[in-house]
């Protein structure tokens, strides 16, 4: 708790200040993400919830937002999976074991886990959204106790986008938790399901009242996730979303990941398909 | 001591003094418009101006504005400034002043900004109350502004021969304390600013053809009006509109380097949510593709998005937005249109 007290006390005296951040590990996950173990000054915890994220910071090429991977169960060094997609990531996938880049954050509202606690979770994540979520399910599987039954549904486009192969093939070991996963296309070396991520939906068995749905992913993606889900009668508030959007403050100032009147990164990224639906437009891209 | 007169023959004299006291900012004419500018000669300051080019939020909320220097390695991080510098904005329009009071929520809100708040205390402000429309673009009866409504220092009125000032904080007053040329203000001068704002009632008239409660419900009722796309049609992307508001605020944050490619400063620059990029995120998703929906967003932070969240309107009614408009789209046009629920798909 005191290291969350230092980090609200640095915000307070500057909020665009970045800290100091030692990358302790990097890994290459696939071609395009980059797995990053990082270290604050003073090897004080993130002190995040599950599903936040942070500013990173590279000086000469701004900031770029990026969720944590780690639980903040993971004490000491959290964790960033970073796609090569623009010029701070790009710079970001330079960089090895040793560098240093700026952290400000943890910033905006993460997984409500406290009133998660008792319910069946079931997980949904589309490409990239297992990055965020695995923060999520490395926090429960650290506390399976205060969970009932725990799924995790997870859809790639090709088997070669998996990510933290490793460790998704220990969760399939373990007993408490149910895993299946599903490529659009498969390749001559995969034998599991092939088909949209949708599709292993209409199969899960689930007591709708008494589980949380979290998905993430791309829009096109958990638009239809959710409309599954909604079959399912998981009632609205029980599904769970994280939003992406482009952000340049992280403060609730600079404008540019607002949705109607909310600034996603203090409001969100994560909300709940209640808060969403009321959206009239730009919640989605339009398809125009 | 509340109210204060000053006859316009010492103007000048105050303006010096002014100008010692800080760096001192009013409008002054260029060409046919007007701009705030470091007053140079106290002589070209202009007293009747239609509102200047940009709001004076250049001073308080800088186009370009240093937010920390850096050091790559070793990695470092300091104050890019220092310590701000004491300035006073003379002759703002109450319209302009609403501006301020907009910004102030928006930067006081938790987590607090800061850069904004340092110079904001740095800042006093002399307003002039408009007696007359500067132009056909102002809404300002409509949103209220024509007025003061605080969020001043003092308050100039012309009372013909000489000014009444109204003394609105204890900085305000600091800056007419012991100047011989500044007196209280008698009962004759109270009964003419009264006779002064009796008149202007018979000239300010609600320029929106409904009361802002009305104007209120139109927009939580018309969000995809045909009206949105007629304007998103003539738009033409170029960001005027948001430049020159007084309650625009959004910004993005670049780095620029010295030469040494190790040290550096994080600028935060003024960004407008009418650019294609605004929304776009690194994947190429774009959550306000189109400049309807872009054009929407901007009024919608004007008359929807911060009544809900502040209760209070971020158009002040300066016009400017519609006075700059390449493509002629005009504020009270929108609002009226929508008002009269014209483009509603039947």
């Amino acid at each position: 708790m005191i290291d969350r007290e230092i980090l609200l006390e640095k915000m307070k005296t500057s909020p665009y200040k970045p800290m100091r951040g030692k990358i302790i590990e990097t890994r290459m996950l696939t071609e395009k993400e980059k797995f990053f173990r990082i270290e604050l000054e003073g090897r004080i915890n993130l002190s995040h919830q599950p599903g936040q994220f942070v500013m990173v910071s590279i000086f000469g090429f701004t900031e770029a937002p990026i969720s944590v991977c780690s639980s903040p169960t993971d004490k000491g060094f959290f964790d960033l999976t970073v796609r090569n997609v623009g010029v701070t990531t790009d710079r970001l996938h330079k960089l090895k074991r040793g560098d240093i880049v700026g952290i400000r954050g943890p910033f905006g509202r993460g997984f409500p886990i406290d009133n998660m606690f008792g319910y069946d979770i079931l997980i949904v994540a589309g490409g990239l959204g297992i990055v965020p979520l695995r923060s999520l399910i490395r926090y429960i599987s650290h506390h399976k106790n205060d969970f009932g039954h725990v799924q995790i549904l997870i859809g790639c486009r090709t088997p070669h986008e998996f990510l933290f192969k490793e460790e998704t093939t220990e969760w399939m070991k373990r007993s408490e938790i149910k895993m299946s996963c599903t490529v659009d296309k498969a390749d001559a070396e995969w034998h599991g399901n092939v088909g949209l991520i949708t599709t292993l939906i209409p199969g899960v068995d689930i007591n709708p009242t008494r589980t949380y749905a979290v998905v993430v992913g791309p829009p096109i993606m958990y638009r239809f996730v959710i409309a599954e889900l909604l079959k399912k009668n998981i009632p609205e508030h029980q599904i769970i979303v994280s939003l992406e959007r482009r952000m340049r403050c992280g403060l609730g100032k600079c404008g540019h990941c607002q949705i109607e009147g909310v600034y996603v990164c203090q409001s969100g990224p994560v909300f709940t398909y209640a808060d969403l639906k009321n959206f009239k437009g730009e919640c989605h891209e339009k398809a125009s | 001591m509340k109210y204060a007169v000053i006859q316009k023959e010492n103007l000048n004299k105050w303006l010096l003094h002014l100008q010692k006291k800080a760096k001192l900012y009013a409008p002054k004419k260029k060409e046919n418009l007007f701009i705030f500018r470091p007053v140079k000669d106290v002589n070209e300051v202009a007293l009747k101006y239609i509102p200047t080019i940009l709001p004076p939020k250049k001073y308080y909320f800088p186009q370009k504005e240093r937010l920390i220097r850096f050091n790559v390695s070793p990695f470092k991080t300091s104050r890019a400034i220092k310590e701000f510098e004491e300035f006073i904005l003379f002759a703002v329009h109450t319209c302009d002043i609403a501006g301020i009071q907009c910004m102030d929520i928006v930067f006081r809100e938790s987590p607090e900004d800061p850069n904004y708040l340092n110079r904001k205390d740095k800042m006093a402000v002399i307003g002039i109350e408009c007696l007359d429309y500067c132009d056909q673009y102002a809404s300002c009866a409509s949103m209220g502004n024509h007025e003061p409504r605080g969020g001043y220092d003092l308050m100039m009125v012309d009372l013909g021969e000489k000014f009444i000032l109204h003394i609105n904080s204890e900085k305000g007053e600091r800056l007419i304390h012991g100047l011989v040329y500044i007196k209280e203000a008698d009962e004759r001068d109270m009964v003419n600013l009264e006779r002064v704002r009796e008149a202007k009632k018979k000239v300010f008239k609600e320029e929106f053809h409904a009361s802002l409660t009305k104007v209120y419900e139109a927009f939580d009722k018309h969000f995809t009006s045909k009206i949105w796309q007629d304007v998103g049609k003539r738009c033409v992307a170029c960001g005027n509109c948001t430049a020159v508001c007084p309650t625009c605020y959004c910004f993005d944050v670049t780095d620029e380097m010295e030469l040494s490619l190790n040290e550096g400063i994080r600028y935060r620059i003024w960004n407008s949510c009418q650019m294609e990029d605004f929304a776009k995120v690194a994947g190429g998703e774009d959550f306000r593709k189109g400049r309807d929906s872009r054009q929407r967003h901007r009024y919608y932070r004007k008359f929807k998005y911060p009544v809900d969240k502040f209760n209070r309107y971020f158009c002040t009614g300066c016009g400017r937005c519609t006075r700059t408009c390449m493509a002629q789209i005009s504020l009270a046009e929108t609002v009226n249109s929508l008002l009269a629920g014209e483009g509603e798909l039947k």
